[in-house]
């Protein structure tokens, strides 16, 4: 099968999941496989999402986020494998499930010709767990909630991709929602948008809402996220808590000195390895020290330093190394 | 789809859980019968420039006939029964002229571009998507559109009676109606046949809606299916002219269309024409329903 793509599991939580915990499990799922006739889009994953979490789904464009996203939604029928949300099995408790679900998939899509109040109007019609008496309200707080009142009037069509964004967002908002499952939502948004889609996500995730953010961008995970699971065409190749995967990554220090190889010789002495020095600098792998020790020792064996660094190779390094590839479009 | 589901929707029209899940339903709260989003269907069908467009189209051909026959005056073609000179002595008649020549081909037209848009265009939109995370359930999904098609159907066909009646009215007077029996209408009763012309035809179009609705489950292209719903229909005009085909003539869903002039008889003979008619419009009905239900259920939703 392919268990030997998806080695560098880590979490504690992910093989083998006991029905206690998959309870702690807002998105489980077990070898899920879609297969679009010949091309595997999504290749046996094993999906592990904690309650709480934000789980950045991350993976470079068609690697398969958001073919996951429609198995795990229903919309499409796995080729094998299964899943559960909220810790009930998939489709057999969709209608329970999913209204406790919000989601974007693959972008926005409205009617061109309502307006943004309409459609987000629409939705909630539709939705038989929603209390008509609320609606009006619902749907003005969504809208508020992602700053398109002022352009609620307005019809879909005259939006700009960045509105249309928001009101996607607005949709997952008119309920009270367990899990948000969001698909690339700062696509198309300006620095300001994304920074506030950022904040939304973060305000959700302190409320207790689980949210499983797909991206292709680094520097999201970095900064919303408290998981991240990694796609590479098809495969899940890694999947941990931020921590524990940044935990694994090397950090060097770099000593900024006249004095090379005096710094490098304190450096050995803290346990640093693959020492080097330079014209003017030292470094070495830090592993477990504390950078404070370091830097605490330098200044007492009188090392004149100039600067200290640690560089942290940034997720994209560590994602090269998870896949042997840059983080470009796999086929 | 399982027999289960087969079941469970012809007794409620709103059952089932999606695809595959036939069986666990789960506990569910008690839920009404919510007319929230057939009513947002309908407000998306009536709310739309483009249908406003074809409405006004429809209801003109009756102001077109009335106003023609007035200035032009045909008058009696000897003998043979014609709605269009039989209009001058009965306002009626315009409705039924109307209604005869838009059979013909408006109100096909109108009937299968909303239907064939019923799935595919939503899916062309990428709102299906949307629509199926709510979560609608597709069995819903699919009686709530089939529904609003219907409605649309008999508002068409009535829009076109009532015009025609009003302007029919204005221009040439009520009174009673000659029926093609020979007899005498009064005028109460010639309203009232009108009035189950329109329901027998729109039954006969709603065959035409499920097969828009079934065709419209098999793409993305709400114009493709559109189209391929008139060339279906266009088909069944031909063969319905072929005579070595006659023994395929009562199967066809548009040889009974013109059966609607049983309604002018009297007494009116329910059985006969009118009743072919009508279960011919069931089965079909019944069989394209189901195909598209077979065919929606299970669809992988990619856009
Ligand atoms: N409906 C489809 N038919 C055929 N191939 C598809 C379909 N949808 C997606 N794919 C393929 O599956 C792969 C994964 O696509 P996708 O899940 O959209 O990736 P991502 O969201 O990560 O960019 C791609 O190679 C894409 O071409
Ligand atoms: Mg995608």
């Amino acid at each position: 099968m392919t268990t030997a793509a998806r080695t560098t599991e880590v979490a504690p939580a992910v093989a083998g999941a006991t029905s206690a915990h998959s309870e702690r499990l807002a998105i489980a799922s077990q070898g899920l496989t879609k297969r679009f006739g010949r091309q595997v889009a999504v290749n046996g994953i094993d999906l592990a999402v904690p309650r709480g979490s934000v789980y950045g789904f991350l993976g470079p464009n068609g690697s398969g986020k958001t073919t996951t996203i429609r198995l795990l939604l229903s919309l499409i029928r796995p080729t094998s494998g299964t899943h559960a949300l909220l810790g009930r099995s998939m489709p057999q408790a969709a209608s329970a499930v999913l209204p406790r679900v919000g989601a974007l998939v693959e972008g926005p899509a409205f009617h061109p010709y309502l307006s943004g109040r309409d459609n987000l109007c629409r939705l909630d019609a539709a939705d038989r767990t929603a209390d008509p008496a609320t609606a009006r309200r619902r749907v003005e707080a969504a809208l508020d909630r992602v700053g398109l009142l002022a352009a609620a009037r307005k019809r879909y069509r005259a939006y700009s991709l960045g509105m249309r964004q928001r009101l996607a967002l607005a949709a997952t908002q008119l309920m009270p929602r367990e899990l948000l499952v969001l698909d690339e939502p700062t696509n198309g948004l300006d620095p300001q948008g994304t920074r506030e889609v950022r904040s939304l996500i973060t305000n959700l995730a302190e409320d207790g809402t689980t949210v499983l953010l797909s991206t292709h961008l680094l520097s999201e995970v970095e900064q919303v996220c408290t998981h991240v699971g990694v796609m590479h065409v098809g495969h899940l190749v890694a999947q941990a808590p931020l921590a524990e995967l940044r935990a694994r990554t090397v950090a060097r220090a770099v000593v900024t000195t006249r004095c090379p190889d005096e710094a490098a010789e304190v450096l050995r002495q803290q346990h640093l390895t693959e020492i080097a020095t330079g014209k003017d600098q030292a470094a070495g792998v830090i592993g477990q020290v504390a950078p404070e020790q370091i830097v605490e020792a330098l200044v007492h064996a009188g090392v004149p330093v100039r600067a200290f660094t640690t560089a942290t190779p940034d997720l994209e390094d560590m994602f090269v190394s998870l896949t042997g590839r840059g983080f470009d479009v796999s086929g | 789809m399982s027999a289960a589901e087969k079941a469970a929707l012809r007794e409620s029209g709103t059952p089932g859980e999606t695809s595959a899940a036939a069986s666990a339903s789960g506990p569910r709260s008690q839920r009404l019968p919510n007319p929230r989003f057939l009513r947002s269907e309908l407000w998306l069908i009536f709310g739309r420039r483009r249908n406003w467009a074809g409405l006004a189209v429809l209801a003109s051909v009756p102001l077109i006939i009335a106003i023609a026959v007035k200035i032009n005056n045909p008058g009696s073609a000897g003998g043979e029964f014609n709605v269009f000179s039989s209009i001058t002595d009965n306002g009626l008649f315009v409705a039924l002229a109307a209604l005869t020549v838009e059979i013909q081909l408006f109100l096909p037209i109108a009937v299968a571009s909303i239907s064939s848009d019923a799935i595919a265009g939503e899916a062309n939109l990428g709102t299906l998507r949307y629509l199926l995370a709510v979560p609608v359930l597709r069995s819903r999904m699919l009686a709530v559109k089939f529904t609003a098609i219907v409605i649309f159907t008999f508002v068409a066909i009535l829009l076109v009676a009532g015009v025609g009646m009003l302007i029919g009215l204005a221009l040439f007077g009520g009174g009673s109606m000659v029926s093609l029996s020979g007899t005498s209408l009064s005028f109460g009763t010639g309203v009232w046949r009108i009035l189950l012309i329109c329901g027998y035809l729109a039954i006969e179009l709603s065959a035409l809606s499920a097969i828009g609705l079934f065709v419209s489950s098999l793409t993305e292209q709400p114009i493709g299916a559109a189209i391929a719903v008139i060339i279906i229909m266009i088909m069944s005009f031909i063969l319905d002219q072929i005579p070595p085909l006659d023994w395929l003539h009562p199967y066809l869903f548009t040889h009974h269309w013109y059966g609607f002039t049983e309604f002018l008889r009297d007494p009116v003979s329910f059985g006969g024409p009118v009743r072919d008619g009508v279960l011919n419009a069931a089965a079909y009905i019944a069989v394209c329903y189901s195909a598209a239900w077979a065919r929606f259920s299970g669809r992988d939703v990619t856009n």
